[in-house]
């Protein structure tokens, strides 16, 4: 039996998933399209059997398979290939002019964390205070988000959240240490359920090197400044500042770790000393490349388990980056250059350029509205030097490396998790459409506001006034 | 003045542009005189001859001449013949809603400020003008702020970089005003400072009531002029002219229809409102700007005639922007409304087919509805689409060659024409980034002699760029 979008299908699979996509099907073939209302959470313990048949499955870790399928049961991929035995029970869908990819990593994000940017009291992003080492991103992730199913309905599937961003147009928290990032599935009832790592990393928002500003978004002329010296003597003051909490957090954790009961528990040195000797991924946001050399230096200094998240600076140190095994999360591409006589396309050749040193990259948003964004923010490199296959990999299996998960997430390889979508052809091209989402190994829901909306208003009969005045 | 890096340009761009043939630009050329073939390029009209494949665009002194197949377009014997063969060629991206090229955007201390006018502050350094031609924007609407119920008069541009403010201007393009609605004037995101009186209107109530206040008074004062030009027309020679008032000038001539209104908005029931006020005193709202809820009032935004300037996919930035949805620009055009997609920002001017291609993915728009969404829709809300907006013999030769398909994340400009002269060029861009450098090389080591002549205690910057333009 098989099954597409729109199509009607059998009861072979347990009622729940059956009574779920039922409706799915339901709603699909009344909508002319994939939407459907139960969140696939509803059967993400029951497991269930999949199998998207005859495709092009994009591997990613290995290569394409033309006319390929691919099986998941009970949340993980048991086969991919052409030769594939496809379970009894398996619901099957026709893969015939369809693509499969692993689904998309945002490898930084704000998804869940804020709502309406200019709407202060929707946002959990940034604390005050700079010194927050002991807050998670966790703690505040609000599964419920409209963010989240738009992000997923493009093929996102998981994101890193990290503190100390927030909603379009944040800045990103400056300098200090903003707290612990969260790795998430797109999907679930609540956030125990969307955890792949509760912390998988610690941000710190590195000292920006500047001799001046503008006042506001670019419009007009630069103003307050200082000196080069002067923004040096700050930089580093800031760097010191940063390197106390360290010193600090060495200290406490000897103090501890000699037994002695006359130490009190200190709870942001507790959590910042994680990150010593390598004990934790440590996201350091750094953009120009003396800042990312200052961060590097730190970093070897307390042997931090470095990656460096915005990297628009990192070309001039690439040699550098890659010699160390340092990567760099990317974004976003589509910025305006920094400096006048910066090349009009510097943004766009930089992933090309730090991927051919030998640059580990992942792409990210920085952003929660914006996150469906992700998969052009890497195919606006691929035109400046970038090839297809690195930009697919650096919004799936690089940044699955890059946060340590890359033995469950980011390809489709027997024994991962089954993230994937299924397509009408790359999902890095705008017009593409995505037209099955699975997490966990079960069908994902891609109704979101936006659909719901479209097909309110899309149904919007003729307009009608009635005269009740006279 | 021209702009020193334009002459650059130009000298090298000609160079480059020569693809082995003889031709040259010459410094300070305003038109071009050599014929220019594109052949062998699938063109995209967004005119009646829709899609060309193998086609062939002839232009000459800064106009098209023809359009069509390759076969029935001849070149004259001294035309410049660039093969286009794999490339695409398309009009000039036009964005209607840029705030780019000018040193101030808001005259926010009165809550009417049509007094005041971009034209007054055009800044033909900015950066922006060339990097937006480097994406394929040819021309764009700069507009006033938002921070005003009505705010100030507007001017439309070429990007023509090199040019003086005046030379930037597009000769012809009637004239227009900025209104706002919603948050924005209301100040909600720009609180009263502490001892500061707060600014009327703080509601959409009084938004409204500000603008019919000055409508009322703008009636009024036409009225008076009336009145004193049907006296002097009568041979009164004792008639007195009514005190001039500019901030009522600009208002006489919205409702004489000589000047056109592009109202910022987002939610329907402004949209509704104002266009009922409007309709008070008998003028039409031209264009609503941004419209992010204009899918909810499409019909009645058809039956007043309004045309709609929106995003393609920006949402949840702010209250008003949370329930914007990418299928806005489709349902609009599906129910009769004119749509182009704007970029507000010098960024997004850097790639605006790439958004109008997302009005294909969101809610089906045609290829060539899409692209006529930054092209002769924006043309049609700007008049000035006997001029630019499609390919057609006659019209101005503002062309844009792509490396490949326009629509698309992997969209790439080979080469942008304004009226038949050269704006950009790949290879020309990389043999004056050559240059730039050797430049800047030659200034380190000017700087580094005066260095040394320096007083060490000296503050000046050491790492301030020498020359810059603002």
């Amino acid at each position: 039996m098989t099954r597409g979008p729109g199509n009607s299908f059998g009861n072979t699979m347990n009622d729940r998933i059956g009574n779920m996509l039922k409706s799915i099907v339901a709603t699909a073939a009344l909508l002319g399209t994939v939407g459907f209302a139960l969140p696939a959470q509803a059967a993400a313990q029951d497991g269930g059997t999949f199998a998207v048949q005859g495709a092009t499955i994009h591997t990613v870790s290995d290569g394409v398979i033309e006319g390929g399928t691919i099986v998941i049961r009970d949340g993980r991929i048991i086969a991919v290939g052409n030769d594939v035995d496809i379970p009894a029970d398996a619901e099957i869908i026709d893969g015939e002019g369809k693509h499969v990819f692993p689904g998309m990593i945002d490898s930084f994000s704000s998804l869940g964390l804020t709502e309406t940017g200019a709407v202060a009291v929707t946002n959990d992003a940034s604390e005050l205070g700079r010194w927050n080492p002991h807050l998670n991103a966790h703690t505040a992730i609000h599964p419920a988000s409209e963010h989240i199913p738009v992000a997923r309905a493009n093929g996102i599937t998981h994101s890193m959240v990290a503190p100390g961003g927030g909603g379009r147009g944040f800045g990103g928290g400056g300098s200090g240490i903003q707290g612990q990032a969260t790795l998430v599935h797109l999907d679930g009832w609540t956030v125990e359920e969307m955890e792949i790592e509760k912390t998988a990393a610690m941000v710190l928002g590195w000292p920006t090197l500047s001799t001046g500003f503008r006042a506001f978004a670019g419009f007009g002329p630069p103003s307050g400044g200082r000196s080069f010296r002067q923004a040096q003597e700050r930089f580093d003051e800031q760097v010191a500042e940063i390197d106390e909490w360290f010193v600090a957090a060495q200290h406490y954790r000897q103090a501890v770790a000699s037994g002695s009961d006359r130490v009190p528990r200190n709870i942001q040195l507790e959590h910042l000393s994680r990150v010593l000797d390598r004990g934790m991924k440590v996201i350091v946001r750094a953009n120009g490349w003396r800042e990312i050399e200052s961060a590097i230096e730190f970093a070897e200094k307390w042997n931090l388990d470095l990656v460096i998240a915005g990297g628009n600076g990192a070309r001039e140190i690439a040699a550098t980056l890659a010699e160390k095994n340092i990567p760099v999360i990317l974004g976003p591409v589509q910025r305006v250059p920094q400096g006048e006589d910066t090349a009009y396309d510097d943004p766009n050749t930089l992933p090309g350029a730090l991927h051919d040193a030998g640059v580990e990259i992942a792409f990210a948003t920085f952003n929660s509205s914006d996150s469906r964004t992700l998969p052009y923010e890497a195919a606006n490199s691929v035109s400046w030097g970038l090839t297809k296959e690195a930009a697919l990999e650096a919004v799936t299996l690089a940044p699955a490396r890059v946060l340590g998960v890359d033995d469950r997430l980011g390809s489709l390889e027997v024994g991962k998790v089954g993230n994937l979508i299924v397509t009408d052809g790359d999902p890095l091209e705008i017009t593409t459409q995505i037209e099955w989402v699975f997490i966990k190994g079960v069908p994902s829901d891609l109704d979101n506001k936006h659909r719901s909306l479209w097909e309110k208003y899309n149904n919007r009969p003729a307009r009608r006034v009635t005269t009740t005045t006279t | 003045m021209r702009h020193p890096t334009r002459l650059k340009i130009g000298r090298v761009g000609a160079g480059c542009l020569a693809l082995g043939l003889a031709f040259a630009i010459p410094n300070g050329a305003t038109a071009q005189e050599q014929p220019i073939l594109i052949t062998g390029a699938t063109i995209l009209t967004v005119a009646e001859a829709g899609r060309i494949e193998d086609g062939a665009i002839l232009f000459q002194n800064g106009r098209i001449v023809a359009v069509g197949p390759a076969s029935e377009v001849e070149a004259p014997s001294d035309a410049m013949i660039i093969d286009g063969t794999g490339k695409y060629v398309t009009p000039g991206v036009i964005d209607a809603h840029s705030h780019i090229a000018a040193d101030a955007i808001n005259e926010g201390a009165v809550s009417v400020s049509s007094m005041v006018s971009i034209h007054d502050v055009i800044d033909p350094t900015d950066i922006a003008i060339y990097r937006e031609v480097a994406g394929g924007t040819t021309t764009s609407h700069i507009m006033h702020g938002s921070a005003n119920p009505i705010g100030g008069n507007n001017v439309v541009i070429k990007h023509r970089w090199g040019e003086d403010a005046q030379g930037l201007i597009f000769q012809g393009a009637p004239p227009t005003i900025k209104f706002a609605l919603g948050e924005n004037p209301k100040r909600a995101g720009s609180p009263t400072l502490p001892g500061q009186e707060a600014r009327y209107p703080a509601s959409r109530m009084g938004v409204m009531d500000v603008i019919r206040q000055a409508f009322i008074e703008a009636a009024e004062y036409k009225a008076e002029w009336d009145a004193y030009r049907a006296r002097v027309a009568d041979g009164d020679r004792d008639a007195i002219p009514p005190r001039r008032n500019l901030t009522m000038d600009p208002l006489v001539e919205v409702l004489e229809g000589t000047r056109y209104v592009h109202a910022h908005s987002y939610r329907a029931d402004e949209i509704l409102q104002l266009m009922r006020v409007a309709e008070e005193f008998g003028f039409r709202i031209h264009t609503f700007q941004h419209v992010l809820e204009g899918y909810r009032v499409a019909d009645e935004m058809a039956e007043h005639g309004a045309h709609a300037s929106t995003f393609s996919d920006w949402w949840a930035y702010k209250m008003e922007a949370y329930e914007a949805i990418p299928y806005n620009a489709a349902i609009m055009t599906q129910r009769g409304v004119n749509v182009s997609i704007n970029s507000d920002s010098g960024e997004e001017g850097r790639h605006l087919t790439q958004e109008a291609a997302k009005t294909m993915k969101w809610g089906g728009l045609s290829e060539a509805e899409a692209l006529a969404t930054v092209t002769i829709n924006p043309a049609i809300q700007l008049l000035i689409d006997e001029r630019v907006g499609s390919l057609e013999a006659g019209k101005d030769a503002d062309i844009v060659l792509w490396e490949n398909y326009p629509l698309s994340s992997y969209a790439k400009v080979r080469t942008t024409f304004i009226e038949g002269e050269v704006m950009f060029d790949v290879d020309a861009d990389m043999a004056m980034r050559a240059e730039i450098e050797a430049q800047k090389a030659e200034l380190r080591e000017m700087l580094g002699e005066a260095d040394d002549e320096e007083d060490p205690d000296d503050e000046r910057d050491p790492g301030r760029r020498p020359g810059g333009v603002r």
